[in-house]
């Protein structure tokens, strides 16, 4: 079993190694067989451990990866149900991706293929690493893998420049939050001298530490989180990374790297319930990202960009779940938007697949009749994330809602209208998308065509999924034992006291959430059920320009930043430190300069000095000794 | 007084003044012949010691072949008509001073070292068979590496004395320049 | 004879060694002052172990012994050295028709 279990991250490295040595001679075919293969085996083996119930919380060591004095972090594997869960969604989600990049990648030239196939499986072994770590420090390699491949991904098509500054963006605010994870590490290090899971979240470890190193660690965590999951305020390298191939985009979105953030703070509940300071930033920060994305998504022109900030608003959720300590209801969520977010994005890609690369959706419309498939599962995937009942995105969107409706009424309220809002822009997107008539040029008409089979059969089993999803945590409200993700997580996130909520106000809030769902869908429906070119209002350009906060980060941090440097390169490199250095170097020069008749050839010379400083040594050894 | 200890300061008066001697001399010759003397000299202060064997070594060795080379070498090289180029004055002076110094230096540092005596007349380790005994036996392989020495020095010596011009091109005799040693000689 | 009294004589003599070293530019004449001072150190040398013998008493027959061979092997490395040093002399002096030693700061070249 131990070695069944390393052999499910080590298969996509090794695809990753074949994929990326032998890029230049291997054909697509194989590449992509290889790329897809190698996740299809892990996602095998990972569901042969789900059904057969091996998980459990005991680390599995591998062998010792530092050893430093008191110090010992092994190199060892965690596979409980927390894991496993996120071991199918990383392994199943990533395998429907990658058999989906084999035709939407088709074009590009061989060696580049198969290295697009390289960094996808990469991307997979570090997100695995990163979920299978006993201990923060392998999760942290993981942590930094992912953040290395999306980097890779996003610059993908590096000849581009714009692409490689999305890429770098992405990497640079995700090293900030990787700063704090990595302090927040050290400080777990310096009080606890361990960083395994099951010594750190022990009942005695965590009683050592007092409020406030919880607090500071736990910050420093969730910075470490906001980063990965694209929270306020280093949210914004997401939507920049649709630079990447659509895949890539639904790679990173859905399955893999903005969970991260989720996971981690999910695998440490045990710290974060214990943070009440913590937990009520957590609450606002989701919250606020969740309303604050919304609304941008609203006035999006750009089909990737609008689910782009989906995902941002949809994080934001989760971390919404995470700050009222429904840990539960946030990988949840995490879950059935991994359905529908990957199965959207898909979907836009083959849209943009069949509109040849046009990605504004001003310029599509009508494509409902030429791309069958990717409309139906399109309008399903809309409807997951718009949370209509009994697809998953309604009952994981209604688990967190309740608990944050308990937590506090005023961050309810933000959800609620992030929930309204979500509704409207994506069938916003998908009315203007697929209604009306094509407003692209006649080459481009001519062009239509539905998807590969390749492309297609994904999206309809990630439609099956968006809608069949959520039923694995149908709460007690409708079905007698209900809550089996509750009850199958409880070894790992201990469940709550249960919520003191009225049935009748439940009902009430399911009514709500729904009624306020279908509304914003009916008023789409009828605003954009026809594209007219509209004028934006002041607060539409607001959110058009994504609340200049791209502007304001721009003239906030990066023009002082670079003023600190051009300031620094002046005063303290050019005239301190390349002065001194110079200096040092001038002296020695001068130095040398006037010592040099010393060094006359002359041994005459020579010999004098020789005597001489014999004798200065004997007038200090016979009569300065004392 | 005994006669050893007249014998002593005449031979250490001897060997002091023939070597202010050496270094006043104007022509190196003279030096060479003085510097003999004071040889000579430090052979009798061996001889009082009662080191015959090293007495005797440092006559032949010494005073024998080494200055006879100095002296042939000397020889070679016509200094009759160019005396050596007069040294700087102060540099002179400061070297005079110096040495000088340094000899003021240990003389006071070493005024109180000890009292022991050094055996005169007496003691037989300085003769031929106790030295030559340990020569053989503790110390035969330093005797041995001592006689690859004198080897390579007779390889070296013969090779920075050999003539460069006739290692550099292959000149027929009747051409070359008269060598400088062959004019003097 | 006190030891201090042969301390004192090769000190002179090693002193009028360097003296003549610093103060002659005729370098068969630097070369002889530096026979001069390991003539003073041998001297030395044998004055010591004459000591040690006399301080060992007759219970050690050969006790200083050392001294005198050491003796022996500066003879024989000093002749070496005077061999291949007279060889380079000559060479300098075929080379520059000097005997000068400031010549040898040609050497730096």
């Amino acid at each position: 079993m131990k070695n069944l279990i390393a052999l499910i991250p080590l298969l996509p490295f090794i695809g990753f190694l074949i994929n990326g040595l032998f890029r230049k001679s291997l054909p697509k075919g194989v590449a992509g067989f290889i790329g897809s293969g190698t996740v299809l085996a892990s996602f095998v083996i990972s569901l042969t451990i789900f059904l057969q119930g091996t998980y459990s919380a005991t680390p599995l060591q591998y062998f010792t990866f530092i050893s430093a004095g008191s110090l010992q972090i092994p190199f060892a594997f965690q596979v409980d149900q927390l894991t496993t869960l996120f071991l199918l969604i990383i392994t199943g989600v990533g395998f429907l991706i990658h058999v989906y990049s084999t035709a939407y990648m088709h074009e590009e030239r061989q060696d580049h293929f198969a290295r697009y196939f390289a960094y996808l499986n990469l991307f997979v072994f570090s997100m695995l690493l990163l979920v299978m770590g006993a201990n923060f420090v392998i999760m942290f390699i993981g942590w930094e893998g992912v953040g290395l491949c999306s980097y890779l991904l996003i610059g993908y098509w590096f000849e581009n420049v714009d692409y490689t500054k999305a890429a770098k963006k992405a990497f640079v605010m995700n090293r900030i939050g990787d700063l704090g994870f990595l302090l927040a590490v050290f400080w777990i290090i310096a009080k606890l001298g361990t960083v395994s899971y099951n010594e750190v979240f022990t009942a005695a470890n965590l009683a050592k530490l007092t409020a406030t190193d919880i607090t500071g660690i736990t910050l420093l965590l969730f910075l470490g989180a906001t980063g990965k999951s694209a929270q306020i305020p280093l949210y914004t390298w997401l939507p920049d990374a649709m630079a990447g191939p659509t895949p890539v985009s639904a790679l990173i979105h859905a399955a893999t790297m903005v969970t991260a953030g989720i996971y981690m703070i999910a695998r440490s509940n045990a710290l974060f319930s214990m943070a009440a300071t913590t937990n009520t930033i957590i609450a606002i920060i989701g919250a606020a990202t969740a309303l604050l994305a919304a609304t941008i998504a609203l006035r999006q022109n750009d089909i990737k960009k609008v689910l782009a900030y989906s995902t941002v608003s949809q994080l934001g959720y989760m971390f919404l779940a995470l700050g009222t300590g429904a840990y539960v209801a946030a990988v949840f969520h995490v879950m059935t938007h991994a359905f529908f977010k990957a199965l959207l994005f898909l979907g836009s890609g083959s849209v943009i697949h069949a509109v040849s690369g046009q990605q504004d959706i001003r310029y599509m419309g009508g494509l409902r009749k030429a791309l069958p498939v990717t409309y139906l599962t399109f309008f399903i995937g809309c409807l997951a994330i718009a949370g209509i009942p009994p697809l998953s995105g309604f009952f994981s969107k209604d688990a967190i809602l309740l608990n944050a409706f308990v937590y506090d009424k005023f961050l309810y309220a933000i959800g609620l209208i992030t929930a309204g809002l979500t509704a409207f822009y994506m069938f916003r997107l998908l009315f203007i998308t697929f209604n009306g008539s094509f407003r692209g040029t006649e080459e481009q008409r001519h062009h239509l065509h539905e998807s590969p089979i390749a492309m297609t059969l994904p999206l309809i089993v990630l439609a099956i999924l968006s809608v069949v999803g959520g039923f694995v945590g149908v709460p007690e409200l409708f079905v007698q034992g209900g809550e089996k993700l509750t009850a199958f997580l409880s070894p790992v996130i201990k469940p709550a006291d249960g919520l003191h909520v009225e049935h009748s106000t439940e009902w009430i809030l399911i009514a709500l959430t729904t009624g306020i769902a279908v509304a914003a869908i009916l008023i789409a429906f009828f605003r954009y059920r026809t594209y007219k070119e509209e004028q934006p209002s002041a607060i539409g350009r607001l959110f058009e320009n994504k609340w200049y906060v791209d502007e304001l980060y721009n003239s906030a941090i990066v023009k002082p930043l670079n003023a600190l440097g051009a300031f620094a390169n002046t005063f303290i490199e050019r005239s301190g430190i390349d002065a001194l250095v110079n200096g040092v170097g001038k002296l020695v020069n001068y130095g040398g300069r006037q010592m040099r008749w010393l060094q006359s050839g002359q041994i005459g010379s020579y010999v004098l000095l020789m005597v001489v400083s014999m004798v200065v040594f004997f007038v200090l050894q016979f009569f300065l000794r004392k | 007084m005994s006669i050893t200890e007249i014998l002593f300061y005449i031979l250490s008066v001897v060997a002091i003044g023939s070597a202010l001697l050496v270094i006043t001399s104007k022509h190196p010759v003279y030096s060479v012949l003085w510097l003999i003397v004071t040889f000579f000299s430090i052979s009798g202060h061996y001889l009082l010691l009662n080191a015959q064997f090293l007495a005797v070594v440092n006559i032949i060795v010494y005073a024998g072949a080494i200055m006879v080379l100095f002296l042939y070498v000397l020889m070679l090289m016509d200094l009759r008509k160019e005396s050596e180029p007069a040294k700087n004055k102060w540099l002179k002076l400061a070297g005079a001073v110096a040495g000088g110094s340094l000899l003021l230096v240990l003389v006071a540092g070493l005024r109180t070292a000890d009292q022991r005596m050094a055996q005169l007349n007496e003691g037989n380790i300085g003769l031929i068979e106790n030295l030559g005994r340990a020569l053989f036996t503790d110390y035969v392989v330093p005797f041995e590496i001592a006689s690859i020495l004198f080897l390579s020095a007779m390889v070296g010596a013969v090779i920075i004395g050999k003539s460069e011009k006739s290692k550099k091109q292959a000149v027929p005799i009747a051409q070359q320049q008269p060598e400088p040693e062959a004019a003097s000689v | 004879m006190p030891i201090n009294y042969y301390i004192f004589l090769s000190l002179a003599l090693f002193t009028i060694g360097i003296i003549g070293v610093l103060t002659r530019r005729n370098v068969i004449i630097v070369f002889m002052c530096i026979e001069l001072m390991l003539n003073a150190v041998n001297l030395l040398l044998v004055a010591f172990s004459k000591m040690h013998h006399l301080a060992a008493g007759a219970a050690n027959s050969t006790a200083g012994i050392e001294g005198q061979l050491f003796v022996f092997f500066i003879m024989v490395v000093a002749a070496a050295e005077v061999s291949v040093g007279l060889a380079i002399i000559v060479m300098l002096y075929r080379n520059t028709r000097s005997v000068d030693i400031n010549f040898l700061n040609r050497l730096k070249h």
